[in-house]
C-alpha cells in the first residue's frame, strides 16, 4: 500500500491578476463618451464667449444704458463709416417689449395647459386621451414659421376684434388703454400666438407630473367621499404645484426665445409701450433678424449684444423652471 | 346543496337613461338660451354664442346638480364643465392651423413644383405654376442631413454618458442638456456669425446653417435618446459584462442594438425639431434660388427660407406660394412625427 507514489502536480498556470482597472479599449471608450457628453458645456460656453467677444465693444461702450435706454442710433460718416462714439444702442424697449408679450402668453396658456391637463389626467376616457395626447404632441412639432403665417393671416382678425372688446369693456385698466386706435400687430396679438405655441410644453409637463401623483393618496381622498373636484384640489394641485410653476417658467423661456411667429405679429417700435393693445412693441429675438438685413458692422456687434442678453436671460429662466421641474413631486403632502 | 347565484355584473359608474336625458336637456336648454341671449341683447358673432353658451351651461348645470346632489357635487360639475371647455380651447387652434394650411395651401399644388426651382420664376408670378419647390427642398435634406451628421454622434454620446458611465458630471450634463433646449434659434443663429461666418469663412454656405441646426438638434436627441437608453433592462448590462465584455463590447454590441428603434425615433424627433426652423436658415444660408449641391458654397434655398421669402414678397401669389411652402413642409413634418410615433410604440411592445 505505501508503494503508491506521489507524483509531480503540473504547475499551475500563474494566478490571474484580479484587478478593477478598465481595459483600453474601456479607456478609448470612456474618454470619447466622456468628451462627447461634455460637448453641451463646451457648446454652451462658446456661445457665450463668442457674443461676448463680439458685442463687448458695445457693451463697454454704452455700459448700463444698453439695458436702460431704448434709443437706437447707428450713426455713419460721409464716407458710411459708423462712427461709435455718436451711436447710441439701447435695448430697454425690447426687453420690456419680450417680458411684456410673454407674460401675456404664460398668462393665457397656463390656465388653458392646467385644465387640458386636468382633463386629461383624471377625466378623459382613455381613447379620447390618446387622440388628445397626440394632437398636443403634435401641435409641439408645427414649425414656428406656420404659427407665424396662421397666426398673421387667420388669427390676427380674430385676435384684433378680441383686443376692440377688451378696449371697449376693460379700457379703464392702464393695460388696456391706447391713445391711438391701432390694434393691428399688437403685444397682445403676439401674446395670444405665442401662448397658442407654448400650450404644449406647459400641457405636456403639467400631465407628466399630474401623472405622477400617487395613487394612495387619490383613493384616500375618493375614500372619504370626496368628488373628483375635491380630490384635484386637496391632492393633485398641492402635488404638482411646484411642478406647474416650472412649466409655466419653461413655457415663458420658449415665449421669450421665439423669432420668427413673433416677427410676422409684433409692428417692433423703439419706444417702451405698456398699452399691450396699442399696435406697437418690442421684442429682442424679432428685433435682431428684423436689423440683421441692413446692419453695418458697428450694428451687428450692437445685434450680437443683444444676442448676449437674451441668451442669458433665457438660459436663467430655463435654469430656474429645470430646477423647480427636477424638485417637483418631492414636495406636498 | 344551495344554489349559488351568481350576480350580475353592475357597472354603477355608468350613466342611466335618466341622467342622460338629464344632461341632454341641460345642453339643449343653454343652447337655447345662448341663441335667445344673442338676439336680445348686444352680443354677437361667434364668439357671443360660444361665450354665451359657456357662461349659461355652467350656471345652468352648477343650480341642477347643487339642488340634486348637495353643494361639493355643484362645484365639481361646474369644474368639470370647465375643464372640458379648456380642452376645446386647446384642440381649436390645431384644427385652425390644419384646415387653413391645407385650404390656403393646395391652389397651388402642382406637380412641377418638385422638378423646378425658382431660378426664372417670381415669387410675385400670378400663375402659381411658374416655378418650383425642387431647390427648397433639395436644400432643407443636404441642410439638414449635414446637421444629423453632426449632432446624431455628439447626441448619442450625451446620452450614453449619462445611462452607461454616469460619471461625476452626469448630474450637472443632464441639467446643461436641459438648458440648451432652451436657447433661442436666433442666439444658436448668432453664435455661428460670431463665431465662424465673421472671423473664418466670410460668406455664408448651407454649411454653416447646419451647424446652427446641429445646435438646436442635439438636446432634442440626447433627451430621447437618454429616456430610451434607460429603458433597457439592467440586466441586459450586467448580463454583458458577466460574459466577459468590456462595457465598450456590452455597449456596443447589448445595449445600442437593443435600443435601435428608439435611437431612431430620436433621431426622427431632432430632424422634425429643425426641419421648419427659420430664424437661423433665413440668417445663415443666403436662401437662394437656383438649385445648389454644394453646402460649403454660396447660398442654399430651403423650405422656411421659400416660405420666408414668399411671405416677405407681400402679393397675393406670394402668399399663396407661402401656403403651399408651408403645406410641403407641414406634410413632411406630419410624416416624420407619424414615423417617430410608429417606432416608439413598437419599442414599447
Amino acid at each position: 500500500m505505501s508503494s503508491s507514489q506521489v507524483t509531480e502536480r503540473p504547475a499551475l498556470p500563474a494566478k490571474r491578476q484580479l484587478t478593477t482597472k478598465p481595459r483600453f479599449s474601456d479607456k478609448v471608450f470612456r474618454t470619447v463618451v466622456t468628451s462627447g457628453g461634455l460637448s453641451s458645456l463646451i457648446i454652451l460656453g462658446m456661445i457665450f464667449i463668442f457674443l461676448l467677444y463680439q458685442g463687448f465693444s458695445i457693451l463697454q461702450s454704452q455700459g448700463f444704458h444698453f439695458i436702460s435706454t431704448s434709443d437706437w442710433n447707428a450713426v455713419v460718416d460721409d464716407n458710411n463709416v459708423p462712427v461709435p462714439s455718436q451711436s447710441h444702442f439701447g435695448i430697454a424697449a425690447m426687453l420690456i417689449g419680450t417680458l411684456v408679450c410673454s407674460t401675456i402668453a404664460v398668462s393665457i396658456a397656463v390656465p388653458i395647459s392646467v385644465f387640458t391637463a386636468l382633463f386629461l389626467t383624471f377625466y378623459a376616457p382613455s381613447s379620447i386621451k390618446k387622440i388628445m395626447v397626440t394632437l398636443v404632441d403634435l401641435m409641439a412639432a408645427f414649425p414656428s414659421i406656420l404659427y407665424g403665417l396662421w397666426g398673421f393671416f387667420v388669427l390676427m382678425p380674430s385676435a384684433v376684434y378680441w383686443a376692440k372688446l377688451l378696449h371697449k369693456f376693460f379700457g379703464w385698466i392702464p393695460f388696456f388703454n391706447m391713445q391711438a386706435p391701432v390694434f393691428d400687430r399688437s403685444p397682445f396679438v403676439a401674446g395670444v400666438v405665442l401662448s397658442i405655441m407654448i400650450i404644449p410644453i406647459v400641457t405636456s409637463i403639467s400631465r407628466e407630473i399630474f401623472g405622477q401623483t400617487p395613487l394612495d393618496r387619490i383613493q384616500a381622498a375618493y375614500a372619504l367621499g370626496s368628488t373628483r373636484w375635491g380630490m384635484i384640489r386637496a391632492v393633485a394641485f398641492p402635488y404638482a404645484r411646484s411642478g406647474i410653476v416650472g412649466g409655466a417658467m419653461l413655457g415663458l423661456g420658449r415665449a421669450m426665445g421665439e423669432t420668427v411667429a413673433v416677427y410676422t405679429v409684433l409692428n417692433i417700435v423703439y419706444q417702451i409701450n405698456w398699452h399691450v393693445l396699442l399696435g406697437a412693441g418690442g421684442n429682442v429675438a424679432s428685433m435682431i433678424l428684423m436689423k440683421f438685413g441692413e446692419a453695418t458692422p458697428l450694428e451687428i456687434k450692437a445685434l450680437m449684444a443683444a444676442g448676449l442678453i437674451l441668451f442669458l436671460v433665457t438660459l436663467i429662466v430655463n435654469s430656474i423652471a429645470d430646477v423647480i421641474v427636477a424638485k417637483s413631486g418631492k414636495s406636498g403632502r | 346543496m344551495s344554489t349559488v347565484t351568481i350576480p350580475k355584473p353592475q357597472k354603477p359608474w355608468k350613466a342611466t337613461p335618466r341622467q342622460r336625458i338629464e344632461t341632454g336637456s341641460i345642453l339643449l336648454i343653454s343652447v337655447l338660451l345662448a341663441v335667445l341671449l344673442v338676439a336680445v341683447s348686444p352680443l354677437k358673432g361667434k364668439l357671443g354664442y360660444v361665450g354665451a353658451f359657456v357662461v349659461i351651461y355652467l350656471i345652468i348645470d352648477y343650480v341642477v346638480v347643487r339642488l340634486n346632489h348637495g353643494k361639493s357635487a355643484g362645484v365639481d360639475a361646474f369644474f368639470r364643465g370647465l375643464v372640458t371647455m379648456a380642452i376645446g380651447v386647446a384642440v381649436l387652434p390645431i384644427i385652425s392651423i390644419l384646415v387653413s394650411v391645407v385650404v390656403r395651401g393646395y391652389k397651388g399644388l402642382h406637380l412641377s413644383l418638385f422638378t423646378t426651382d425658382m431660378q426664372n420664376a417670381a415669387f410675385t408670378d400670378e400663375n402659381l405654376a411658374a416655378g418650383g419647390l425642387k431647390h427648397a427642398i433639395i436644400g432643407s435634406i443636404l441642410i439638414v442631413a449635414t446637421a444629423l451628421v453632426i449632432s446624431l454622434p455628439i447626441g448619442i454620446l450625451t446620452a450614453i454618458y449619462m445611462t452607461e458611465i454616469r460619471g461625476k458630471f452626469a448630474r450637472p450634463i443632464k441639467f446643461l442638456v436641459q438648458s440648451m433646449s432652451g436657447v433661442p434659434s436666433i442666439v444658436a443663429g448668432l453664435f455661428i456669425l460670431a463665431a465662424i461666418v465673421y472671423p473664418l469663412t466670410k460668406f455664408y454656405s448651407s454649411f454653416e446653417g447646419s451647424l446652427a441646426l446641429a445646435i438646436l438638434m442635439i438636446p432634442t436627441i440626447a433627451r430621447t435618446a437618454e429616456e430610451v437608453l434607460l429603458l433597457i433592462p439592467q440586466d441586459l448590462r450586467e448580463s454583458g459584462v458577466a460574459l466577459g465584455g468590456t462595457q465598450w463590447r456590452t455597449v456596443q454590441q447589448i445595449v445600442l442594438p437593443a435600443a435601435r428603434s428608439g435611437l431612431v425615433t430620436a433621431l426622427i424627433l431632432g430632424v422634425a425639431r429643425v426641419a421648419g426652423e427659420t430664424a437661423p436658415v433665413v440668417l445663415l444660408t443666403g436662401g437662394g434660388d437656383g438649385t445648389q449641391w454644394n453646402i460649403f458654397k454660396g447660398p442654399m434655398g430651403t423650405l422656411p427660407t421659400y416660405i420666408w421669402k414668399a411671405f416677405g414678397s407681400g402679393t397675393e401669389a406670394s402668399i399663396a406660394r407661402a401656403w403651399t411652402g408651408i403645406l410641403v413642409l407641414l406634410v413632411i413634418v406630419l410624416f416624420l412625427f407619424g414615423l417617430a410615433r410608429f417606432l416608439g410604440g413598437r419599442k414599447v411592445k
